[in-house]
């Protein structure tokens, strides 16, 4: 089992109906969870779930929330393309936790709507021993932006 | 004198073995730093920043 870095597919089908706001403010609330090296998320996943999540001193199941302080943005490369992207305006942190059993995922999702999936971005295994975990973002532009959602 | 947060509670960095390293790839850039008492690790924190965006494409479909 592994995980795996995608825009899971039920969060594209849900952007149809209409289910996420990302506004700041008005919209919905965001949580980031993180999973085990051993777990399995990627594009099919379709909610958080505590199967395969981290557990420890001072992590509490679900994860933490996901600061959103810049609403979704959208810019026009040509008159047929473009990109539309969104990024958290603040670094995810678990601080004074314990994670001894390697994980290497987080799972964004959406605390406000039954805990609908997002995205799951992974990184190198890693464990936390009395100590902090950051996931800083990237730059939230049209090339960096940790959700793009891109026509060419 | 610099406390550290530690399995044994807070501790003067000074009486701790410190370790750091760190990774950079395409996918992220990371750092780590740990504090080892005696050969036993009581302090590990470490800090990613995500380089790799997912990007959902889209398109739209012609009717010629």
């Amino acid at each position: 089992m592994a995980n795996t870095q995608a825009m899971c597919t039920s969060f594209m089908q849900e952007l149809m109906t209409a289910t996420h706001n990302f506004t700041t403010g008005t919209g919905d609330s965001f949580k980031g969870a993180l999973y085990l090296a051993s777990a399995t998320v990627n594009a099919s996943t379709t909610a958080y779930s505590v199967t395969g999540e981290v557990s420890g001193a001072g992590y509490t199941a679900g994860g933490v929330a996901v600061t959103n302080g810049t609403s979704p943005q959208s810019t026009n490369a040509s008159a047929t393309a473009g990109v539309a992207y969104w990024t958290p305006s603040a670094s995810i942190t678990y601080t004074s936790v314990t994670l001894a059993t390697a994980f290497d995922a987080v799972l964004i999702y959406n605390s406000s709507k039954s805990d609908k999936a997002v995205s799951v971005h992974t990184f190198g295994s890693q464990t936390v021993t009395a100590g902090t975990f950051t996931l800083t973002m990237p730059t939230n532009d049209t090339t960096n932006a940790l959700i793009r959602l891109a026509t060419t | 004198m610099a406390l550290v947060t530690t399995t044994k509670g807070e501790m003067d960095e000074s009486l701790l073995e410190k370790k750091e390293g760190f990774v950079d790839n395409d996918n992220e850039y990371t750092t780590w730093v740990e504090y080892w008492l005696a050969g036993e690790l009581v302090h590990r924190s470490a800090h990613v920043t995500l380089k790799k965006t997912v990007t959902l494409s889209a398109e739209a479909a012609s009717f010629n």
